[in-house]
Parts: C-alpha cells; structure tokens; sequence
C-alpha cells in the first residue's frame, strides 16, 4: 500500500431487524436502537443504527484492506456525526494516508445516502 | 449549570469475561463477518490462531461490564437523555481468542465543559489471562446543554 491508495469500498444495507441482532450480539438494548415509536417520541426519524456497529463497518473495511486477518487491525479511533438509520446502504470508504516500518495508516469514512455516520476515523495497520 | 468534575480520576472494579466459541459467532454474524476464521476452529488454527479469534470490535462485549457502571456511576452524572457517543477509540494488543479470560478496568479519564458541551472521557484497559494487555479504549460521550 501506498500514500493515496485508495482501499475497496465496503457497502452493505443493514436490514430492517439488524439493530435487534446487533442489540442481542452487544448487549446494547437502548431502545432508541430497537424502538420505532420510542426512538420517534423523542425526536429521531426511526430506530437509528449502534454507533458502534457502524465502527465494526468501518473496523471491517480496514482490516478486509490487509487481506482480513484480526490481527492486522492494531488502531481505530473515530468520531460519530449524523445517524445511521436501518435499511439505507452504508458505503465506507478510505485512503493511505501514511506507511512506515510496516505500519499503514489510512483515513476513512462511512456515509448512507450522501451522509457521514462515521467520520475521522484512522485506523492502523500492521502488515 | 458548570459540569461536576469531582469524579474524575476515579477507577472502578474490574470486569471478568470469558470469551466462547458461540458469541463470537453471534457477534460475527451480526457485524457481517465472513472470514471463516470467525466460524471454524480448523481455518483460524490454519491461519496461525490460537482459537477461534474475535473480531477486533468484539471489544465491545468484553468491556461492557466494566464500562456500565463507569459511565451510570451517579458521581458522574451524565444526563442520558442529552447524551451523545461522539467518539472511540481502541488500541488492540495479544488477539483475543475463544477460550481467553478477559479482565477490563475502567477509569474516569478526563471531564471537561467546551462549547456549552460537556466531555466525559473513559479509559479502558482489558488484559488476558497470562497479564497481556489485549485492548486499551477511550470511550467519550458527549452532553449537550450543561
């Protein structure tokens, strides 16, 4: 890899029912999560995504860029903006932004529909 | 009102997990893992793995025992309904993998008020069961309004 390396694009669309899987998995039930009419009594769209499931999107990403082995992933550190919403294509994308002994660091973004989720995030990688 | 910093500095007692075979499946699944390393003992050993290993952002099930009651701590007094995650980060160390105890302590890194905002910023640091550090995080949440 390469300063200004682009690394393939993620997209996957969360179903409908992924925040109750996620919520299950993580332990997370915060029922704006999993909640249509509580998340919309207090003033979001509909049930809004996990922050952190949107991480895991863009921990995903970045570790698939070093051929997908856990071990690869050694930092991330993100900042969440926006609401991720169920059934609307997350894209994720990221760009080289440094390589040295071995260690690759790159800036990513995960964004639905035009919208940044997960922005600032960087990420290292030991390859 | 000016946020409370009283609290800060403080530490909470350690958390123990015992990470299995089958939540890492769970978890995998519901991220959208597809690496049979995450599924079948006989590709992750292939690959070089102790075990099964977790996906690195299984951080989050292992530590959440010790972060609840760092960030519900009253002393802290986060207002829920005014709070945002604003940011995270994880910093991995010794892969985690089925069969590994994990032991997590959190701290009450840091609060601060910017903006009319305020800053609550946690530390956590999860070990293995041979003393390895497996994961250091900084959790903030943010609380808008103070």
């Amino acid at each position: 890899m390469n300063v200004g390396d682009a690394i393939p694009e993620l997209r996957m669309t969360p179903d409908r029912f992924l925040p109750h899987r996620y919520a299950g998995a993580s332990g997370d039930f915060n029922p704006i999560h999993i909640d249509k009419e509580f998340a919309t009594q207090v003033g979001l769209p509909s049930n809004i995504l996990h922050g952190l499931y949107g991480m895991a999107q863009v921990a995903r990403a970045n570790a698939a860029a070093a051929g997908g082995d856990p071990r690869s992933l050694k930092r991330l550190s993100v900042q969440f903006r926006g609401m991720g919403l169920p059934e609307q294509e997350i894209v994720v994308t990221g760009t080289v932004t440094d390589v040295r002994d071995g260690r690759v660091t790159l800036e990513t973004v995960a964004e639905q529909s035009g919208n940044q989720i997960i922005r600032n995030a960087q990420a290292e990688l030991e390859l | 009102m000016p946020v409370d910093t009283s609290a800060k500095g403080k530490k909470y007692p350690p958390f123990e997990y015992e990470v299995g075979k089958e939540k890492i499946r769970e978890y995998a699944h519901a991220v959208g893992e597809d690496n049979p390393v995450y599924f079948d003992r006989g590709a992750a050993k292939s690959a070089g793995l102790r075990d099964i290993p977790a996906p690195p952002m299984f951080a989050v099930v292992y530590s959440a025992g010790a972060m609840g009651p760092a960030i519900l701590d009253p002393e802290v007094g986060i207002n829920f309904a005014l709070m945002v995650h604003g940011g995270q980060e994880f910093v991995w160390g010794e892969p985690v993998c089925s069969g590994d105890t994990i032991t997590t302590v959190a701290e009450c890194k840091d609060i601060y008020e910017r903006d009319g905002k305020g800053f609550y910023v946690f530390e956590s640091i999860s070990t293995n069961q041979e003393g390895q550090e497996v994961v250091r995080a900084t959790w903030t949440n943010i609380v808008r309004g103070v």
